[in-house]
């Protein structure tokens, strides 16, 4: 997984496709990285506050009882333990950094399931910086309990009301803001998405998962994995782990999807936030929304790299329907004591369903988050089964 | 620029948006060009050719994009209510083409209605519809190529967007590879009424006159006759777009929107 270039190129899919008016901006953010991604500097500051503040590294946890459920060896990469609960963090604090290096003093962002919003949110805390986050409608209906963290760590969180008023509409209504007050805002994308140098830049702060995830199983088993797995909405969880086993052929690499939302399953190429990629449109390429249980993957569209390396056949992707995923939710509790959140419970359903062409597998899972801002909607979901 | 006898009633006659917009400011005249959602009302080509009778120099369509990142609320509803309409490119490519306006016509939209059919066939259905130029906000000139070539090949001319976050060195590329006219950002933000117009109005209006000789449209808030007249104290013309569209959303008839066209028009006109 190299660089994508000046034009943001994943083979046929990334590029720059934003309003002249933020051309110079991503220009300015594009060399402020790669400027600060080879200071040695930046990367000991970010690595620091990585493992002081976020709790890396996140731990490497070979399932018991699971395995032996399902019949193989399933590796649980921790990141439902950082800082904020959810790898997002991993991103946010190298983009408040870089924002920081750069001299802006807000931070704008979108949020689906409002993880990455709360990691904002926190972030900006830390360095003391203004934050507005776009949230649809319908997802802070959904996720009060994120709404309301964000609002306690100081963030303002503003409704995205058109549309399907989910993550694709806060993701137009942030790109709008950025618009109007790019000079001291920095847009702090959450997912490997949107238009060049994004999808690269986090990327490159989510490896951290996949290249301590390589060690970790390396020292756990002496051996790599047969198959890493992580849910794909936009899909920073999944091609940060996936960039730590890329390189190794004989690991097999799979995204997994909602039903609802499988932009690689059901997309054809197409054009929005600013990025050419994987996308569900209709016939004459109206972007169509997504339905999912999780927030998070509620997305019609796919970071250009998972486009790529879905079109290369580097990677594969699979796609699970809401009640799988409420099962896998419910199964890591009872087996593990591990509540999931909802979004990577989706990678988890797919390893159960195939767990026969897995039989004997080693298989690393990205746990992206811990369920607790999900458990108030299974409750809604599930509360019959269990008494409640 | 004569509509030519020689063609046949069912083609659309096309005029030249550069060769109309020069020869308009050259004889002393600013330009208006005023915008309207494609499909927003069932009798929206009655607003197209109320604009030119109210002294249009030529009129902005926007085909409706589900996404649109450089509008407003105003213009994202106007969309939203003629996607709800059943709007689609074709459908409001087809009753453009008997519409004989008399004024160039100049397509809106984002570039997945035209990346999904393809640029040499959206290219295409625009000329053979009678459409003059186009404006696709969301392909700035890193990435216009692909769309460039098929419109240049078609006779459609391309506008590009000019912001005031630009370099003069970028401001300069832009205008060269801009057709028709170049359409200057009045301000840092997206479409829609603004009530007083922002400085950054005149200065990228200066800037683009010095860049280049192509009519400098200025365009993004602004709301008023008067503003209109303030900026083109130094540009060539003005976009009028969310202005229009709310005195359509609040019910008025395609006849007000027309008065309220020939308002900006008397104001330019005074100077």
């Amino acid at each position: 997984m190299g660089d994508p270039g000046p034009t943001g190129r994943f083979g046929d899919f990334g590029g720059r496709f934003v309003p002249e008016t933020l051309v110079p901006a991503c220009e300015a953010l594009e060399a402020a990285f790669r400027d600060a991604w080879t200071d040695d500097g930046f990367r000991t500051e970010l690595s620091d506050l990585l493992r002081d503040y976020g709790g890396r590294p996140s731990s490497l946890y070979r399932c018991g009882r699971l395995s032996d459920e399902l019949g193989l060896t399933l590796l649980l990469k921790r990141e439902d333990l950082n800082h904020t609960g959810s790898h997002k963090i991993n991103n946010v604090l190298g983009q408040a950094l870089l924002a920081r290096r750069m001299g802006k003093t807000k931070l704008v962002a979108e949020t689906g399931a409002g993880q990455h919003g709360v990691a904002t949110a926190t972030a900006a805390a830390l360095f003391g910086m203004g934050c507005i986050v776009f949230m649809g409608e319908v997802d802070m209906a959904r996720q009060e309990l994120n709404v309301f963290r964000m609002r306690l760590l100081g963030a303002e969180v503003r409704p995205a009301v058109t549309g399907s008023r989910t993550l694709k509409d806060a993701v137009n209504d942030a790109l709008r803001y950025w618009v109007g007050e790019v000079g001291d805002t920095h847009y702090c994308l959450g997912s490997a998405l949107g238009p060049h140098p994004y999808p690269w830049l986090v990327r490159e702060l989510q490896r951290v998962i996949g290249d301590e995830a390589r060690e970790q199983t390396r020292s756990l088993l002496d051996r790599d994995p047969d198959v890493v797995t992580a849910c794909v909405g936009g899909g920073s969880n999944a091609i940060g782990i996936f960039s730590g086993f890329v390189d190794l052929p004989g690991v097999e690499l799979v995204g997994v999807e909602p039903a609802g939302g499988a932009a690689v399953g059901h997309g054809v190429p197409g054009v929005v936030h600013g990025m050419t990629s994987y996308l569900m449109q209709d016939d004459i390429g109206q972007v169509q929304e997504a339905q999912s249980i999780s927030a998070g993957l509620d997305y019609p569209g796919v970071g250009p790299e998972h486009a790529h390396l879905a079109r290369t056949g580097r990677a594969r992707y699979e796609a699970v329907t809401d009640a799988e995923v409420l099962e896998a939710f419910q199964l890591l509790g009872h087996t593990e004591g591990i509540i999931p959140a909802l979004e990577p419970a989706h990678a988890l359903a797919w390893v159960s369903r195939a767990r026969r062409h897995l039989a004997g597998k080693v298989v690393l899972l990205c746990l992206s988050g811990r369920g607790d801002k999900d458990v108030a909607q299974v409750a809604e979901l599930l509360g019959d089964r269990y008494g409640a | 620029m004569a509509p030519d006898a020689d063609v046949a009633p069912a083609a659309p006659v096309r005029l030249g948006l550069e060769s109309t917009l020069r020869a308009a400011r050259d004889a002393g005249r600013k330009l208006l060009v005023p915008y309207v959602t494609g499909g927003v009302r069932d009798d929206w080509t009655e607003l197209v050719r109320a604009m030119a009778d109210a002294g249009a120099d030529a009129v902005e369509i926007g085909i409706p994009f589900s996404d649109p990142v450089m509008d407003g609320p105003t213009i994202q509803a106007t969309s939203e209510q003629a996607i709800a309409g059943g709007a689609s490119p074709s459908s409001i490519l087809a009753e453009l083409r008997g519409i004989d306006a008399g004024v160039p016509l100049v397509v809106m939209t984002y570039y997945n209605l035209v990346y999904h059919p393809g640029d040499e066939r959206f290219a295409a259905d625009l000329a053979a519809a009678g459409v003059s130029g186009a404006i696709v906000p969301d392909v700035p000139l890193e990435e216009i190529g692909p769309w460039a070539a098929a419109a240049d090949a078609h006779g459609i001319e391309t506008v590009l967007l000019a912001a005031p976050t630009a370099s003069d060195e970028r401001l300069a590329r832009v205008c060269a590879r801009s057709r028709g006219f170049v359409y200057g950002v009045s301000l840092l933000g997206v479409t829609g009424e603004r009530a007083t117009l922002a400085g950054t109005a005149d200065a990228i209006a200066r800037r683009l006159k010095v860049a280049t000789d192509l009519p400098v449209v200025v365009g993004i808030g602004i709301s008023t006759p008067e503003q209109a007249r303030q900026v083109t104290t130094v540009a060539d013309g003005v976009v009028i777009g969310s202005a229009l569209m709310r005195t359509l959303l609040d019910g008025a008839a395609p006849e007000a929107v027309g008065e309220q066209v020939a308002a900006f028009r008397t104001a330019l006109d005074r100077g």
